[in-house]
C-alpha cells in the first residue's frame, strides 16, 4: 500500500484513540486539579462505564441505537452516583489527604474490579454500534461511527470548557482550585464543589468508555491501560492544566499508533512510560504546565 | 522509666518473637509451616518497605521492582549460568541495591504525589522489561528452578532448599537478621534523623542536615532489604516470574505495613501474617479475595491509619519501637 492511505488510516485511528483518551484524562486532570486527589480508581470508573453500557444496551430490544442512546445516558449517571457515594463515604472522611486518598482509591480499584468480575464475568463482550455507515474517503471507506466518536469527544470537551470558563459553577470550581481556603472564606461550598468535581471526573471517564465499547469490547480489566495512559497524558500536559491535557492526548494518541507500527507494543509502552517518568523527574510541572506558585 | 530498662525490654521482646518463631518450626503442622516460611520472607519485604514508608514518610508505589530485582538477580544466574545459591543470593541483593540507588537519585528529585507516580512508573517499566526479554525470563509463565539448582553443598554437606525444615530455618534466619538490623537502625541517630525528616523536612534542612543524602540512604537500604527478600523467595520456592514485578506486589507491602502498623518494627510481620490468614480463611468460601484486599485498605485508612501495633503502641505500650 502507498504511504498516503496508510498514513491517513493511522491518523484517523490515532484521532479516535486521542478523542477517548482526552475525555478520560480530562476527568483525571479535573479531579487532580481541583481536589489534589490522585484517583487511582479512575480506570475502573472507565471500565464500569463500559460494562454498564453493555448491560443497558442488551436490555433494550430493537434498533441498537436506542440501547446505545440509553447507555449514553444511564452509564455516566450510575458511575457518577457511585463516585459521589465513594467521595462522601471515604474521601471526605480522609480530608482529601493526598497519600491517604491514594491508598483509599487503590482499595476502590480492587473492589470495583472484583465486583465486575463477579457479576459481569471474565469475558469480553461487544456492544453494537448505534449505526453502521461507511464514509467514503479518497482511498478507502471508513467507519462513520469512529468519526462520530471523534466529533462527540470534541463536543463534550467544548462543553466542559464552556462550563469551566463561562458559568457560575465553573467559576466556583476554578476558585476552589486556585485557593480552597480563601474560596471557603468567601462562602463557596468547597465541600460540595469537591463532591461535584469527583462525580464529574468519573462521568467523563464513563462517557468515554460508552463511546469506545462499540469499537473495543467491554472487559473487567479494560481500566488498566486508560489509567496509565491518562496518567501519562495528565503528566505531560501538566497536572491540572486542561489545555495541556488535550494537547498531550492528541500527541500521545497520534504517536501511539505510529510507534506501535514500528516497534513491538511492549517496547513502545516501556519507552513511553520511562520517558514520562523522566518528564516528571526533570520537569515536574509538565511540558505545558506552569510551575506551582 | 530508665532508658536501660526499656532497652532490655525491647530486645527481650524481639528475641522472644524470634525464639517463638524458631519453636514454631518444630510444632507447626506441615501446611502451616509452609505458610509461615512464605510469610517470613514476605514480611522481610514488608520491613524493607516500612523503612521507607513508615519511618522516612516516603510512600513508594513501586517496591515490586526491588523485590523483583532480587528475584531475577538471583534466579537468572542460577537458571542460565548454573551459579551456586550463595553467590546468586549475593547478585540478587546487589541488583536490588544498584537499582535502588539509580531510582533513588532520580525519584527523590520529586516529592509527595509525584514521588508515588514516578516510582509506580519506574516499576511499570521494570515489569514491562521482564516481559520484553521473554527469551530469558519466560515472562508471566516464569522460570522454575529445579531442586538440583537449589542445593548448597559446603564441604560435602548436601543442603536442599526444598526441604521444608531447611527452608523455614533459612527464611527465619533472613527475617531475624533484617528484623534486628531494623531495630538497631531505627533506634540509632540515623533512624531518628529519618523520622525527623518524615515529621518536618524543612526544619531538618534548616538545621543543617543533608536531607537528600539521608533519604537516598533510606531508599538504598530499603531496596537492599526488599531485594534480599526477593532473592530468598526465588531460591527457596524455586519460582521466578514477572507477576512478582507487577503493580500488585507494590501494593501488597503497603497493605501489610498499614495493617500491622507503619513505623513499628514488628508491624510488618503482624500485618503479613494476618493478611495471609484472612485470605487463606476466606478463600474457603469465596474466590473474591481482591474485594477483601480493597475493603481492608479502605477500612484501615479510614479507621486504623496507625495499624494494629500502631494502635497498641498509642493506647497501651508506649515503649514499643
Amino acid at each position: 500500500m502507498a504511504f498516503g492511505p496508510y498514513f491517513l488510516l493511522a491518523t484517523l485511528e490515532g484521532l479516535v484513540t486521542a478523542a477517548v483518551l482526552a475525555l478520560t484524562a480530562l476527568g483525571l486532570s479535573l479531579v487532580f486539579g481541583v481536589m489534589r486527589v490522585v484517583n487511582v480508581a479512575h480506570g475502573e470508573f472507565f471500565m464500569l462505564g463500559a460494562v454498564l453500557a453493555w448491560a443497558v444496551s442488551t436490555a433494550f430490544a430493537g434498533h441498537p441505537s436506542i440501547g446505545f442512546a440509553a447507555a449514553l445516558l444511564v452509564a455516566p449517571l450510575v458511575v457518577g452516583g457511585a463516585a459521589l457515594l465513594s467521595e462522601r463515604l471515604v474521601l471526605r472522611r480522609l480530608n482529601y489527604d493526598p497519600e491517604a486518598t491514594i491508598v483509599a482509591t487503590i482499595g476502590m480499584l480492587y473492589i470495583i474490579q472484583q465486583l465486575a468480575l463477579t457479576f459481569y464475568g471474565a469475558d469480553a463482550r461487544p456492544v453494537q454500534a448505534p449505526f453502521n455507515v461507511r464514509i467514503q474517503l479518497p482511498w478507502f471507506g471508513y467507519s462513520g461511527y469512529k468519526l462520530f466518536v471523534i466529533g462527540a469527544a470534541i463536543v463534550l470537551m467544548l462543553a466542559t470548557w464552556f462550563v469551566l470558563t463561562r458559568t457560575k459553577v465553573g467559576l466556583l470550581m476554578r476558585a476552589t482550585q486556585y485557593d480552597s481556603e480563601t474560596a471557603q472564606a468567601f462562602g463557596i461550598p468547597v465541600d460540595r464543589v469537591y463532591a461535584g468535581v469527583f462525580a464529574l471526573g468519573a462521568m467523563l471517564a464513563a462517557v468515554a468508555a460508552v463511546l469506545i465499547v462499540p469499537i473495543q469490547q467491554a472487559h473487567y480489566l479494560m481500566g488498566r491501560d486508560p489509567l496509565l495512559l491518562s496518567f501519562i497524558v495528565v503528566i505531560i500536559g501538566g497536572l491540572g492544566s486542561l489545555r495541556g491535557t488535550v494537547i498531550a492526548a492528541l500527541l500521545i494518541g497520534l504517536s501511539d499508533g505510529i510507534i506501535s507500527v514500528f516497534f513491538s507494543p511492549t517496547l513502545a509502552k516501556m519507552l513511553a512510560t520511562g520517558l514520562v517518568a523522566m518528564v516528571l523527574v526533570f520537569r515536574p510541572q509538565g511540558l505545558f504546565g506552569v510551575p506551582a506558585r | 522509666m530508665s532508658a536501660v530498662g526499656s532497652n532490655t525490654r525491647v530486645w527481650a521482646l524481639h528475641l522472644g518473637v524470634i525464639a517463638l518463631l524458631l519453636a514454631a518450626n518444630f510444632v507447626l503442622p506441615e501446611y502451616h509451616r509452609g505458610v509461615f516460611s512464605r510469610v517470613l520472607v514476605l514480611a522481610t519485604f514488608a520491613m524493607g518497605y516500612n523503612l521507607l514508608f513508615g519511618y522516612t514518610g516516603l510512600l513508594s508505589l513501586g517496591h515490586a521492582m526491588f523485590f523483583a530485582a532480587g528475584l531475577y538477580g538471583a534466579g537468572l544466574p542460577v537458571y542460565h549460568l548454573g551459579w551456586s545459591v550463595p553467590l546468586s543470593f549475593g547478585t540478587g541483593i546487589l541488583a536490588g541495591g544498584t537499582l535502588a540507588l539509580v531510582i533513588g537519585v532520580l525519584a527523590l528529585r520529586t516529592t509527595g504525589v509525584a514521588f508515588m507516580i514516578v516510582t509506580m512508573m519506574f516499576a511499570q517499566v521494570f515489569y514491562l522489561t521482564t516481559l520484553y526479554f521473554t527469551t530469558w525470563t519466560r515472562g508471566e509463565e516464569g522460570l522454575v528452578l529445579s531442586q538440583a539448582m537449589r542445593t548448597i553443598d559446603p564441604a560435602g554437606l548436601d543442603i536442599s532448599l526444598s526441604n521444608p525444615s531447611t527452608r523455614y530455618l533459612i527464611a527465619l534466619t533472613l527475617f531475624s537478621a533484617v528484623l534486628l538490623l531494623m531495630l538497631r537502625l531505627v533506634r540509632s541517630p540515623f533512624g531518628r534523623t529519618l523520622v525527623a525528616i518524615r515529621e518536618n523536612e524543612e526544619r531538618m534542612r534548616m538545621l543543617g542536615y543533608d536531607v537528600f543524602r539521608a533519604k537516598l540512604t533510606a531508599v538504598v537500604l530499603s531496596g537492599l532489604f526488599c531485594a534480599s527478600a526477593g532473592a530468598a523467595y526465588g531460591l527457596l520456592f524455586g519460582y521466578v516470574g514477572s507477576g512478582f514485578a507487577s503493580i500488585q506486589y507494590s501494593i501488597l507491602p503497603l497493605l501489610w505495613v498499614l495493617l500491622g502498623g507503619a513505623a513499628t518494627t514488628l508491624g510488618p510481620l503482624v500485618g503479613t501474617l494476618f493478611m495471609f490468614y484472612i485470605i487463606d480463611y476466606t478463600s474457603g468460601f469465596t474466590t473474591a479475595y481482591l474485594l477483601l484486599v480493597g475493603v481492608a485498605l479502605i477500612l484501615l485508612i479510614l479507621f486504623f491509619p496507625k495499624g494494629l501495633l500502631g494502635t497498641v503502641r498509642e493506647r497501651w505500650l508506649k515503649w514499643l519501637p
